[in-house]
């Protein structure tokens, strides 16, 4: 298989903040969550708060793997008129300010297959899409997407679990591009929190089964539990937590209010400066 | 990819739980260890003469097999056609076919050590039946169920709590069945190590739709039986209700590679196909992934799942089960949509002229070969699932005929 992520913004972000010693901050919000025009506003925004990599999650009626903070996000996205072409123009927007940021779309695999694996895949690598996560595509049904979406140079990121053992950590690193993906906790997004020292066994056993960057997501939820995973993995992704924030400025009628992007930018900022501290402290 | 190679209809799923392009394990990876861990353990229980004669065992003294075959002689007069058979499931403990899978996969659940047992149900049959079954042996049930359906369910809601039961509503989504199975695979994500998550229908990753098509294929090998001995042969057609598609699968599989046999899977067509208010993704719906495996789904041009409407909440499902997506591509099965309206007729006339009430998810397959009984010459037999009883189904008949209980 050509390995064509050398050039993927992932690997260069990746690459530099290892030299500059330092773990990324993930940040997770839902496309047009809670309209397309404050999702926009709200990308934009994220890079200069201090996310280095956005997760975009593309909505989907039947979130399984979400707890309720994400699964209203993809109600209200879907209510405000979300869809498959909304987000990959989200995504071509943000590309006109900002060419180094890379973005990552997560989601489930419903709405990719309607869309079209192939056209998805081509799509998604024109609008400036680097990585592509699938909660419900295991490595037992990745060949119908995984090479699909490396042949555009986009990544096919894989989630790694408390329940992966050797065996099957060997047979998800074989469809595995961009960074993996570790899932702290036996659950769903937004519930429990991971021990840190839990989190830090896992990552060294990760780190010995691959070269790519581990990422550790669910149940971060401050600036602390951001700092404590940003020690030992290489970068820390917060969604929930985000969401909340977002939630929680918005009306009676589930809109927008001029607080929104300040107190969400104010909050990925806090964790931006969690994680970026982390290994001076 | 496919190791269907054979010209019979009974060899799926291949290894990787694919039916033709249908099916599969579409799963969080977290959950991926434990659904090989239940493939494992069924393939073993398969094989195990210990296994079989237990479940033999609580299918012929707790269930109460095998279920008659019953000649509507009376439905049959009136339509002045075809012959009329019904298979009883009906009669069983629980009143439903859905007790017969209920049976195995608890025994499957202690087999493999698990002390808890989470399930998902609609109109509350399964989840009354695995309740049942989780009294029986002792162990700790959770029923997710949509607060929409508790509202419309209450006699069964109650019926489960009785049965030592904790229902947990479910108000995501729409709050109906397909919510309940989201909220229960969540549950499942999070208490991997002791629970089981048993599955109503022949939905959800491989082995489920496989497995509880083996629980229910008992159905249809009895009727086989039956009709040889009360017929001298094998029927004509066959009639199911198909809504996930377990009673159907379990009268069909036995008779998929019976050439001579006619088989119709009836979906819900709720208000009308044009009103957009059905429960027909094989009718009317198009081929995506949810809860676990490729089938044919009720959704919208973007991908996103749409409701499904029936007045019988077991039909009311924007899925089906992927066999059921492979045999109608494959044209083993033939599926026709019976309305509301139709469905409700059938429920009369079975009522008035059998004495038998049947739930408003078989009236549909009755509705369906009432329709065509008439035309159809005197000999030929025809083998209807009557795959429940109906007794829970008189609050919305009721409300349907404006009447006041």
């Amino acid at each position: 298989m050509t390995n064509s992520l050398e050039n993927n913004r992932l690997t260069r972000r990746f690459d530099a903040l290892k030299a500059a010693n330092r773990a990324a901050l993930v940040v997770y919000v839902t496309a047009s969550d809670p309209d397309a025009e404050t999702s926009a506003a709200l990308l934009a925004g994220l890079p200069g708060a201090g996310a280095d990599i956005i997760e975009l999650g593309m909505p989907f009626t039947d979130p399984m793997a979400d707890g309720p903070a994400i699964q209203k996000a993809a109600l209200r996205a879907l209510a405000s008129g979300a869809c498959m072409d909304r987000t990959l123009d989200l995504v071509r927007d943000f590309r006109k300010t900002d060419a180094e940021t890379p973005i990552v779309l997560m989601g489930y695999y419903n709405p990719i297959d309607s869309y079209g694996t192939a056209r998805f895949a081509a799509d998604a690598a024109q609008a400036g899409v680097d990585g592509v996560i699938v909660v419900d595509v295991p490595p037992e049904e990745a060949d119908e997407l995984q090479p699909i979406l490396l042949s555009q140079g986009v990544a096919f990121i894989c989630l790694a679990t408390p329940t992966s053992d050797d065996a099957r950590l060997e047979k998800i690193l074989k469809y595995a591009g961009g960074f993996l993906y570790y899932v702290s906790i036996l659950g769903i997004t937004g519930t429990a929190t991971a021990a840190a020292d839990a989190v830090d066994v896992a990552v060294q056993r990760l780190k010995r089964h691959t070269n790519l960057p581990v990422a550790v997501g669910f149940g971060i939820k401050t600036p602390e539990n951001a700092a404590a995973v940003a020690r030992v993995a290489d970068a820390a992704v917060v969604g929930s937590a985000v969401i909340d924030r977002l939630a929680a400025a918005l009306d009676a009628k589930g809109r927008a209010t001029p607080d929104l992007l300040p107190k969400v930018l104010a909050f990925v900022a806090d964790l931006a400066k969690g994680v970026h501290m982390a290994r001076n402290a | 990819m496919t190791s269907i190679l054979s010209n019979s209809f009974t060899l799926g799923p291949d290894e990787r739980g694919h039916f033709g392009p249908y099916g599969g394990r579409f799963v969080a990876e977290t959950l991926m260890p434990l659904v090989l861990s239940v493939e494992k353990a069924f393939d073993e229980a398969q094989a195990d003469p210990v296994f079989q004669a237990e479940l033999t065992r609580y299918l012929t003294h707790f269930v109460g097999r095998p279920s008659p075959l019953y000649f509507a002689e009376r439905l049959t007069a009136d339509c002045g056609g075809a012959k009329i058979y019904f298979k009883r499931e009906d009669l069983n403990h629980t009143g439903a076919h859905k007790v017969n899978n209920c049976i195995g996969q608890i025994l499957l659940a202690k087999r493999m050590g698990k002390t808890r047992i989470i399930a998902e149900t609609g109109a509350g049959q399964h989840g009354v039946a695995t309740a049942t079954v989780c009294a029986l042996f002792g162990l700790p049930c959770i029923v997710y169920m949509g607060a929409t359906d508790i509202a419309r369910q209450q006699p069964n809601v109650f019926r489960m709590k009785l049965l030592g039961a904790e229902v947990r509503p479910v108000t995501s989504g729409a709050a109906t069945l397909k919510d309940a199975m989201n909220e229960a695979m969540r549950d499942w994500v999070a208490n991997v190590t002791d629970t089981y998550y048993l599955i109503g229908t022949v939905a959800g990753p491989h082995p489920y739709p496989k497995m509880v098509r083996d629980f229910q294929k008992i159905i249809g090998e009895e009727a086989k039986v039956q009709m040889q001995a009360m017929e001298g042969r094998l029927p004509d057609s066959l009639y199911a209700a198909v809504g996930g598609g377990s009673n159907s699968i379990g009268l069909f599989y036995p008779f998929l590679d019976e050439p001579s046999v006619k088989i119709v899977g009836v979906e819900a067509a709720g208000r009308g196909i044009a009103s957009g208010e059905h429960a027909a993704p094989l009718s009317h719906g198009r081929s995506g992934v949810l809860h676990g495996s490729r089938t044919y789904l009720m959704q919208s041009d973007d991908g996103q799942i749409t409701e499904a409407y029936s007045i019988s909440a077991g039909l009311d499902y924007p899925g089906v089960g992927p066999e059921h997506s492979w045999l109608k591509d494959a044209g083993r099965i033939e599926f026709v949509s019976v309305t509301d309206d139709e469905a409700l007729d059938a429920f009369h006339r079975t009522t008035r002229h059998e004495g038998i009430i049947p739930a408003l998810e078989s009236s549909h397959a009755i509705a369906q070969a009432l329709k065509v009984a008439g035309d159809l010459p005197r000999d030929h037999i025809m083998l209807v699932s009557l795959s429940g009883r109906g007794d829970k189904d008189v609050d919305t008949v009721a409300k349907a005929m404006g009447a006041e209980l």
